[in-house]
């Protein structure tokens, strides 16, 4: 489903990082990827890269669902309704309730009629548990509420692929339970998932698959009972004995 | 609780001095007028908002008056001519000139009334309104324009925008109205004229330069509102597929437009305060109507406070008018 091909991203401004060096993986549909990694280890970047909000070097190729992401004659925007992502600090839209910020992309993009796109947002907030909400504003929400209404919204495109960038590290700790739970039933549903988190417990019970980065690099990966419990790596032991 | 008190106590005597302040200062306006032997002549103003005017019915052949018939409230005066044919002049019920049986020439009084119609005031504030209206408009849409390719990552858009806006805001209003009257106007009436067509009026080179002034200041208001909002709202609109278009126009710039409005409503109340220039290119706006009746009234205290009070009215009804959109833009 997504194949990644010397994947390298250095940035210039304000000074040079070279926050990926010549990633290779690959990721099978239906699989769910776990990447783990100190701070600064590239892991955002990596996820960035895959809907080409981030410009990685040249010479790297992305490949999502057989199209060429890069690729100047590939159209991104077709590639993006393609690939949902969630982000760390939700990002909803202030402006439009939360019925309207599930359903407005399915209208813009997917040019769905009205009435259609809102009775897909409902089912979509109910499937989150949130449908009693549908008409408040994204401010009058709780984290946990908010990140699973940006859940639904990525939803709504009918995603090949979910991305998800730390979806639970700007919530409260009460809040987080919900996000994972909303994430575990899609696992479960068979979508395509990669998920950057800090969620140890959510790696080894959803994960098929945890990739441990550092430094712009892909340390190791491996199904999560290897990782976890005989990891190859000095510099793998050294991150989970700092963070189990 | 004696905290409030007193503090309303002093609150009192401040509401006071403000108004004992005002009353003071026109107290002091009118003895000084009456020191330089001023008369204030209020009644005089009103004739220049609404004049009645004498409006003459006059023959347009040679021949007869025929007929006189009044109905109710106008008169129909029909003059036959040598040869037989007939004109026939309506007229409201004023005073009627002439009799049945009468001899007229062309050009001969039939019937005069009064009309009433707008002064010159009020014809020169309906002006300013219109000129400031159209170049708000133009000035609104090329802000737009430029402010979002002043934001564009192409950089002809961006260079281009940013020469836009440092040309204009270098120089002064007035020196750009007169390159837009005099060098711009005279060459496009010319080339116009050598095609064949008419000359386009120095109003709409008014309105032009107002409306080219403003929009390299509304194209920094509006650079600076889709810049305050958040990258994550473009990377989430993207993100789904959206593009720039789109993400645009249902999440950037619907953001951006509350945090616009304040400093735009500032920038559109200059606007019509500025447009009091384009007199000197012979647009008979209200600053210039003023300073004509003026001329012929030697009433300049009474008229110069009109024209303030005026302008006031205008700013301030269209600064009513933005606060009322902020309000049901706001969530
Ligand atoms: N927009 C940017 N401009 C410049 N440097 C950047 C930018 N984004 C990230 N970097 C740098 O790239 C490196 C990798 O950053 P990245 O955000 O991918 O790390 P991360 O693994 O997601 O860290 P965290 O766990 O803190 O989110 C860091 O050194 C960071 O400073
Ligand atoms: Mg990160």
């Amino acid at each position: 489903m997504i194949d990644v091909r010397n994947l390298s991203k250095t940035f210039l401004a304000p000074h040079e990082v070279r926050a990926l060096h010549n990633i290779n993986t690959s990721i099978e549909a239906a699989e769910v990827v776990v990447v783990i990694g100190p701070s600064g280890s590239g892991k955002s970047t990596f996820i960035r890269c895959l809907n080409h909000l981030e410009t990685p070097d040249e010479g790297g190729h992305i490949y999502i669902d057989g199209k060429d992401v890069l690729d100047s004659k590939t159209d991104i925007n077709k590639v993006r309704a393609e690939v949902g992502m969630v982000f760390q600090s939700f990002n909803l839209f202030p402006h439009k309730t939360v019925l309207e910020n599930v359903a407005l992309a399915q209208r813009v993009v997917r040019k769905r009629p009205k009435a259609q796109a809102r009775e897909k947002a409902m089912a979509l907030l109910n499937k989150v548990g949130i449908g009693d909400k549908a008409s408040s504003y994204p401010d009058q929400l709780s984290g946990g509420q908010q990140q699973r209404v940006a859940i639904a919204r990525a939803l709504a495109m009918d995603p090949k692929v979910m991305l998800f960038d730390e979806p639970t590290s700007a919530l409260d700790p009460e809040m987080i339970g919900e996000v994972l739970e909303a994430m575990k039933t899609l696992a479960k549903e068979g979508m395509t998932m990669v998920v950057v988190t800090h969620e140890m417990g959510f790696a080894r019970e959803v994960a098929d698959r945890v990739i441990f980065m550092d430094q712009g690099a892909i340390v190791e990966e491996g199904p999560p009972e290897h990782f976890f419990t005989t990891p190859d790596h000095e510099r793998t032991k050294l991150f989970l004995s700092q963070i189990l | 609780m004696s905290l409030n008190v007193k503090k309303s106590r002093y609150d009192l005597f401040w509401k006071s001095t403000y108004f004992v302040i005002i009353g003071v200062g026109i107290l002091l306006l009118w003895y000084a007028t009456k020191e330089v032997e001023y008369v204030w002549r209020w009644y005089r103003v009103p004739q220049y908002f609404i004049a009645d005017v004498e409006v003459n019915v006059r023959a347009e052949i040679e021949g007869e008056v025929a007929r006189i018939e009044r109905s109710g409230e106008t008169v129909r005066i029909t003059v036959e001519g040598r040869s037989g044919e007939k004109e026939t002049y309506p007229a409201p019920a004023g005073e009627v000139r002439v009799y049945e049986g009468d001899f007229i020439f062309p050009g001969d009084i039939l019937a005069v009334y009064e009309e009433t119609r707008p002064g010159i005031l009020l014809q020169g504030l309906w002006l300013t309104l219109k000129v400031s209206f159209i170049a708000i408009a133009f000035g609104i849409l090329i802000g737009l324009l430029g402010g979002l390719a002043r934001v564009s990552r192409n950089p002809c858009l961006r260079w281009l925008s940013i020469t836009y806006i440092e040309f204009i805001r270098g120089s002064p209003l007035l020196v750009q109205i007169y390159l837009w009257y005099f060098v711009f106007g005279t060459i496009i009436n010319n080339l116009l004229a050598e095609m064949g067509f008419s000359p386009i009026s120095s109003l709409w080179y008014g309105v032009a330069s107002l409306a080219i002034f403003a929009g390299a200041y509304v194209a920094e208001i509006v650079r600076a509102g889709i810049q305050s909002i958040h990258r994550g709202q473009t990377e989430a609109a993207r993100s789904l597929g959206m593009n720039y278009i789109q993400s645009m126009t249902h999440v950037i710039l619907p953001q951006a437009m509350r945090r616009i409005l304040p400093p735009l409503a500032g920038q559109f109340i200059s606007l019509i305060k500025d447009s009091s220039l384009l007199g000197i290119i012979a647009i008979r706006e209200l600053t210039k109507a003023t300073r004509e009746v003026v001329t012929t009234s030697l009433q300049p205290y009474e008229l110069w406070f009109v024209c303030a009070v005026l302008y006031l009215i205008l700013t301030f009804s269209l600064s009513m008018f933005v606060q009322y959109l902020e309000r049901r833009t706001l969530i």
